[in-house]
């Protein structure tokens, strides 16, 4: 069953407003999950529970949101930056996110600004398509 | 969560769901004051009451290995006050649960009416906060809230 991507921007935008108690207009395609909607770590459970019962799909927690386990690793993340080796490990992880303004100052502490709208929709449609 | 604050469970299905029994009562000194003249129970003690209800029924899937904490109050809407006198029957459901969390779905009922709808996600925190260390033994889950329930789980095996 193919799902359009306005279908999927829609139910994803319907789990925000339920998940974060944001209006639906604050909802953008470019809204960061953390900075503008104000999602809190839990939140991230929250909205990965009800996208897996929005689109009945089976997400991994450290597939959506895999930065967690990059964090500890002192390979990666070098001076509160990700090193080449951990943005390169952190962009393959993550092939539905835009890393294009991240890549220029890696610091850990804008990870949260990754975490878009749309990027949930990309990765809703990947695993759409993988599934269908 | 080593203050009770539901009186039994009526029925409990292992990580289903449970239905436990909340007898509301004017010897209890928080109605004294809220409000003077006219007794209601605070909601903040209605969700209290679902999350002892809904978090031992998620501890008990995990056999209280975990350490489940209410993270979050997803959804609390009342429809009317709870006056001393009412028996409150707290019906929880879990929706979800997962190694590093759980999330239930919740009915507050007074005989046939809907008093409210409360809907929670408790996080298994040693699974959570990036590798942030607890006390080894379980301050969630006290001898005492396995008393209250080795009732309701014996009779149903009869």
């Amino acid at each position: 069953m193919a799902v359009s991507r306005e279908d999927i921007f829609k139910e994803v935008q319907e789990v925000m407003v339920d998940a974060l108690g944001v209006d639906e207009d604050e909802v953008t395609q470019q809204a960061t999950l953390m900075g503008d909607l104000g999602a809190e770590s839990i939140d991230f459970l929250d909205i990965v529970f009800r996208l897996e019962k929005a689109f009945e799909i089976k997400i991994p927690r450290e597939e959506l949101f895999p930065a967690e386990g990059l964090m500890s690793n002192p390979e990666y993340v070098n001076n509160g930056k990700l090193t080449e080796k951990g943005l390169a490990e952190l962009k393959s992880a993550m092939p539905h996110t835009d890393f294009e303004s991240f890549e220029d100052d890696p610091d850990i502490n804008k990870l949260g600004d990754l975490f878009t709208v749309n990027s949930v929709v990309n990765f809703v449609e990947l695993k759409l398509n993988e599934a269908g | 969560m080593r203050w009770i604050w539901i009186d039994k469970f009526v029925e409990f299905h292992s990580g289903q769901n449970a239905v436990a029994l909340k007898n509301v009562t004017l010897a209890e000194e928080h109605l004294h004051d809220h409000f003077p003249d006219f007794p209601v129970m605070p909601e903040c003690l209605i969700i209290e009451a679902m999350a002892q209800t809904a978090g031992i029924l998620v501890g008990e899937a995990k056999s209280f290995k975990e350490k489940v904490i209410l993270a979050k109050v997803k959804k609390a809407v009342f429809s009317d006050y709870v006056r001393p006198g009412d028996t409150l029957k707290l019906h929880a459901k879990i929706e979800t649960i997962t190694t590093e969390a759980a999330s239930t779905i919740g009915k507050v009922t007074r005989g046939e009416d809907t008093i409210a709808e409360i809907d929670l996600m408790f996080s298994h925190i040693d699974q959570n906060l990036a590798g942030k260390q607890f006390p080894e033994e379980n301050f969630v889950f006290t001898g005492m809230f396995e008393s209250l329930l080795r009732g309701v789980t014996l009779s149903e095996s009869k």
